[in-house]
């Protein structure tokens, strides 16, 4: 076998064994999804009424809230799952078992491309959740199949990328705690941009921030395929963030976890 | 194998390390003969654990010449990786998995098909008794077993060298004996066995070779019976019936170390046969009656505080 398939074959194997992990215990995957869910249902219920006056189009009211807030608590599922890979990450490197892996003569990075794969298949059943939610509380979108899957497309991106991040992170980590704290301020991204209001509401210095955050073009490509609003730049603005952080995350992550000091 | 014969499984010239400041291994030099056991026997922070990670490719060494089973940790990683099992002092088993699945997750990483693996899965968990534990979280396992599952994953990838970091440190002393029998049974199978260990009687039960590090440098190194032998200290016991006997025999052989009460007198002694035999003829000599002899020879103790003090009051 080529060394290409072995690393292919070994990535496969550490895949399998956080999938085992999260499956032995779900109550982490269970966190991560459940916090979405919570905000979906608080801010359509509690605030959904009024805020769907605000925005000014349509009907108002919840009805026209559910499908604005939906791309934002979509990300911040994404960032939910990514902040639970640093979780991870940190609690796997303090294991002996991952100094035996880098004793080993596998490919070396399969350990890492193991927690990106596991938590991105986690990010996909973590949004699974929240569409679900938010179809039965009345989200309805006019995408066809092509938009479907170029959302599906956009979020995977987004979801590679913060993914490498966090497991920079969790290997820069020296507790699990500070694992825990550092990819905070992703989870919250959505709030200071376009997620639960339009930008255009904020006062300048907020407003100038929530334009040029990372997430703000990711929910606007993604309201654009989901719910037929305009997409312009923001497409571009999606694939460039998500291509810069993966390729700073990856290559962050891998520096740490090759450091033989 | 790779290797052959006469070739060293691990040889070492040189090898230091330093962390900032602080220097760890200061010219370190080290030879493991194939199918040996051999013990790097020193206190805590000492630098044994900082040896075993740099042979083992997990650091880096800042200057020395290095060949594990015949490679360059440096310039040939994997080849050293593929040759070496490692168990570190902290237990490298994945705890969320089950004993089995450890085993798997090795086979998998050693690329066995999957009737192979399984195969060799359930040999080593018979073979480590850890059949009826084999379906639980190792989480759930003893310090004992932890060790066990541990060594039994190092053991799927057939290595020619392992390593074992202190393998016994915090073990009861039922399932260490139970490990040295292990540790035994590998090298009858031809493996070489890098121990490391702060306890003199595991490496004076196990080891063909000991070296004394302390502070970064080797201070002795040999067989255990050299390094007894290196140090003074050794003596013959001798036990009499009755005081007058004793008196004869302080008198014959010249010695002060005795005990009236007990009626044993100390001598001196280096622990060869030889002057063992002198002794018996001086006294055969004498018509000196003996009840009983004992032999002490100074154990791997005393060699250690002797060593390691000599070097302090050298630093002084």
């Amino acid at each position: 076998m080529s060394t290409m398939s072995y690393a292919l074959r070994d990535s496969t194997t550490m895949v399998r064994r956080r999938i085992k992990h999260m499956r032995r215990y779900p109550s982490l995957t269970i966190q991560l999804v459940g916090l979405p869910v919570v905000f979906l249902l608080l801010f359509v219920y509690v605030f959904g009424g009024t805020l769907g006056d605000g925005l000014g189009a349509g009907s108002g009211g919840r009805s026209e809230y559910v499908a604005y807030v939906t791309p934002g608590i979509i990300l911040m599922a994404v960032a939910m799952v990514a902040m639970g890979t640093a979780v991870s990450v940190a609690m796997d490197m303090m294991e002996g078992v991952v100094a035996r892996f880098k004793t080993m003569a596998i490919a070396r990075v399969s350990v890492l491309t193991g927690h990106v794969v596991a938590a991105m298949l986690q990010t996909f059943f973590a949004v699974a959740v929240v569409l679900a939610v938010a179809f039965a509380i009345g989200f309805r979108s006019d995408a066809n199949v092509v938009e479907w899957f170029a959302a599906a497309g956009v979020l995977a991106m987004l979801a590679f990328a913060l993914t490498w991040l966090t497991v920079a992170m969790g290997l820069v980590a020296k507790t699990i705690d500070s694992a825990s704290n550092m990819p905070q301020p992703l989870v919250f991204l959505p709030l200071l941009g376009s997620g639960f209001v339009p930008t255009d509401s904020m006062p300048a210095g907020l407003r100038w921030f929530a334009d040029y955050q990372p997430f703000t073009p990711v929910i606007e490509t993604l309201r654009g395929l989901l719910l037929g609003t305009g997409i312009g730049a923001n497409g571009f603005g999606a694939v460039a963030w998500s291509a810069g952080i993966a390729l700073v995350g990856y290559l962050w992550a891998r520096k740490l976890y090759n450091r033989q000091d | 194998m790779t290797a052959n014969i006469t070739q060293p499984a691990i040889a070492v010239r040189g090898l230091r390390k330093k962390y900032g400041e602080k220097v760890v291994l200061d010219g370190i030099d080290l030879s493991v003969a194939q199918g040996k056991i051999f013990s790097l026997l020193g206190p805590n922070g000492a630098g044994k654990t900082t040896v075993v990670r740099i042979l083992s490719t997990l650091i880096r060494a800042d200057g020395g010449d290095m060949r594990v089973a015949g490679h360059d940790p440096v310039r040939e990683p994997n080849a050293v990786r593929a040759a070496i099992g490692v168990t570190g002092q902290f237990s490298a088993v994945d705890k969320l998995l089950t004993g089995e699945e450890n085993l798997l997750l090795m086979a998998d990483l050693h690329h066995l098909d999957r009737r192979e693996g399984r195969r060799r899965a359930a040999e080593l968990l018979e073979r480590f008794d850890l059949v009826e534990a084999g379906g639980k979280a190792a989480s759930t396992y003893s310090g004992g077993m932890q060790r066990r599952l541990d060594l039994a994953m190092t053991l799927v990838g057939s290595p020619q060298v392992i390593f074992l970091d202190e393998p016994t440190t915090g073990l009861d002393p039922r399932s260490r004996r139970d490990l040295w029998q292990i540790i035994r049974e590998l090298v009858a199978g031809g493996v070489t066995i890098f121990l490391t260990t702060q306890y003199l009687d595991e490496a004076d039960h196990l080891a063909d070779r000991i070296a004394l590090l302390d502070q970064g440098q080797l201070v002795a190194e040999g067989t255990p019976e050299e390094l007894k032998r290196q140090i003074p200290g050794g003596h013959v016991n001798l036990r009499f019936t009755d005081p007058a006997e004793l008196d004869l025999a302080a008198r014959t052989l010249g010695v002060a170390g005795r005990d009236d009460e007990a009626l044993v007198l100390q001598v001196p002694h280096d622990g060869g046969v030889h002057s063992l035999r002198a002794l018996l003829a001086r006294l055969d000599d004498a018509s000196i009656e003996v009840e009983e002899l004992t032999v002490h020879t100074p154990d791997l103790d005393d060699v250690f505080l002797t060593l390691t003090e000599k070097k302090k009051e050298a630093v002084r």
